[in-house]
């Protein structure tokens, strides 16, 4: 399955550079984040792959200078039962990347979230507010330099 | 009566309500349309979610969820603790199946630090994974039988769930938020006295399925409100990232225990009941065959249990039984390191999801060897199948609003973790 992917990918996108890596029999295939959306279109479309699932879209903090967030997508085939995951490194200068949403539409839900945890812009995004803390806050709880305890007065507390 | 101010309705979401075609008119409040707002407490949205809801008379035109009332930050949490201290918080994530939860979590953290349990805490695992699904689909039946105005079946469902939670009860010494299941095997065996109650429970459960499904199938009111209501399409529901019962009441027969197998899933013989409907009927069926088959794994579970050990020997990453930890030094300094410091498995990525009632349910955990994740991330069922609510409810009555919440079955809390 490994070889396939990487054939398709290389065949269909020759300027999109790839860097694979394996973990305990997961494949995860690391793209810059310009070419997000053409890998993705490609991993779903295209007939030997059908990767029409994406169940998750998610976000690292590393809490370092350079390339401070990775998006991970989550992503499954059920022609081939095979999941694969795909990163994106995104730098805190330019705290954006393009969004799959026009992909698959699961990945709506899962990008307002990473906005919402990690501050990530997505560019394009149909709908993009947070989706769990309220407008008014301020802050992005999943980063590293959230206190666990929280801010004292981050959030409006209801009126007597 | 306190009128709400106008920075208290956040004008985004109005903004995204509004979005789909501009321009509401208040003039007359017949010809106009209208904003309806759903929830957060309200008692057939099963827990806190809020739906706020355009109308056009009695039909729906747009409607925008929206999440968070119960948000817990359970993935800073987990970022904080060690992998054996976040397992009582698994339970708290869909609460109608907390041994499902505490499953998915120790399946997830073994795959990452190379553990594989001994094959009878996996059957005794794989067993209470049905049983709670059993459980949840009761419930998720019952509630929404309830919600569409069959009130005695929730009762007649709640009869044969309070069954499984006597099983519970002497299996783990508690009814509802279990906590079971530990790293490397589980908390103690299954004793005689739970596996003969599990035996009675499941030769008596077919025969009193069957006449909680009578009181529906035969029931016109019932039928009506879910027939025909809350259609999705196989590829839309794909697409918006629906799993589970939901999911398969469409047409597709994606079902990790199938597709992807864990555990023994793989020896066991079970049907993937799916309808091609679509619809909230569709749905209910799925479910009802759901607890059928999974009746039916649970035999298998009884009759295939191996004997031996319910933990496996990896002393650095496994908790000792207490009574050796009592009696000797080195299960007492292996129990203090795991207490204390963790299990470091090592640096590397897993995703690990099990299919769970509601659908997948996933773990994923990034380490860097030390005892705590350093990411964690729930990717949970729920969140993803109310992300279908909006194309599901467009052109119902609000009555359907409750039957097609009902049938997609959410927990808010791991919808909102």
């Amino acid at each position: 399955m490994k070889e396939i992917i990487l054939n398709q990918l290389s065949a269909n996108l020759p300027d999109v550079n790839v860097v694979v890596s394996e973990f305990s029999d997961e494949l995860t295939i690391q793209v810059h984040k310009k070419d997000i959306v053409d890998v993705c279109k490609l991993l779903k479309n295209d007939e030997k792959l059908k990767f029409i699932i994406c169940e998750d879209v998610t976000a690292i903090d590393w809490a370092r200078k350079q390339n401070r967030f990775t998006v991970v997508y989550h992503i499954f085939s059920l022609k081939n039962k095979f999941r694969l995951v795909v990163k994106a490194d995104v730098d805190e200068s330019e705290c954006k990347i393009d969004t799959v949403s026009s992909v698959w539409r699961a990945a709506n839900w899962h990008e307002r979230e990473v906005y919402d945890m990690y501050g990530i812009k997505f560019n394009q995004h149909p709908d993009l507010r947070r989706m769990y803390m309220p407008e008014e806050f301020d802050y992005h709880p999943l980063r590293k330099d959230f206190p666990v305890i929280g801010i004292e007065g981050s959030l409006p507390l209801p009126k007597k | 009566m306190e009128y709400l101010e106008k920075d208290e309705v956040h004008p985004k979401i109005i903004e995204a309500l509004l979005k789909a075609e501009g321009g509401v008119q208040l003039d007359d409040a017949l010809e106009n349309e209208m904003i309806l707002n759903m929830g957060p407490q309200h008692p057939a949205t099963h827990g806190v979610l809020r739906l706020v809801l355009r109308l056009d008379g009695e039909t729906i035109t747009a409607c925008v969820p929206e999440l968070g009332y119960l948000h817990r930050g359970y993935e800073k949490m987990a970022e904080n603790m060690s992998y054996y201290e976040f397992i009582p918080h698994t339970d708290r994530l869909d609460y109608l199946a907390p041994l499902c939860n505490n499953v998915g979590w120790v399946l997830a953290v073994e795959k990452l630090a190379g553990i594989e349990a001994p094959p009878r805490a996996q059957y005794i695992r794989m067993m209470i994974s049905e049983l709670s699904r059993i459980a949840s689909h009761l419930v998720a039946v019952g509630s929404m039988a309830m919600d569409v105005g069959a009130l005695t079946v929730l009762l007649w469902t709640l009869r044969e769930r309070e069954k499984i939670l006597d099983i519970w009860d002497i299996l783990c010494g508690a009814r509802f938020t279990n906590s079971y299941t530990r790293i490397g095997g589980v908390a103690n065996d299954l004793q005689p006295e739970a596996k003969a109650k599990v035996e009675w429970f499941i030769n008596q459960f077919d025969e009193n399925l069957d006449e909680c499904e009578k009181l529906l199938n035969t029931n016109k009111i019932f039928i009506d409100r879910l027939d025909g209501v809350g259609v999705i399409s196989g590829e839309d529901a794909l697409d918006l990232g629906m799993t589970g019962p939901s999911l398969r009441g469409s047409g597709i027969d994606y079902d990790i225990r199938r597709y992807q197998p864990y555990m023994f899933y793989n020896e066991m013989d079970f049907k993937i009941p799916t309808y091609t409907e679509g619809d909230c009927l569709a749905r209910y069926f799925v479910r009802i065959d759901e607890m059928r088959e999974s009746a039916k794994i649970v035999r298998q579970i009884l009759s295939k249990m191996p004997n031996g050990d319910i933990r496996v020997n990896q002393p650095k990453k496994v908790l000792p039984y207490k009574h050796e930890v009592y009696s000797k030094m080195e299960e007492l300094i292996h129990d203090f390191m795991i207490v204390n410091f963790g299990i470091n498995p090592p640096v590397g990525e897993v995703y690990h999801a099990v299919e769970n009632p509601k659908g997948e349910l996933g773990f994923y955990f990034v380490s860097k060897g030390e005892g705590h994740p350093w990411k964690c991330k729930i990717r949970s069922p729920s969140f993803n199948n109310l992300q279908s609510v909006p194309k599901l409810v467009k052109g119902y009555m609000v009555s359907d609003v409750v039957a097609i919440v009902g049938s997609i079955d959410p927990v808010m809390g791991e919808a909102d973790k």
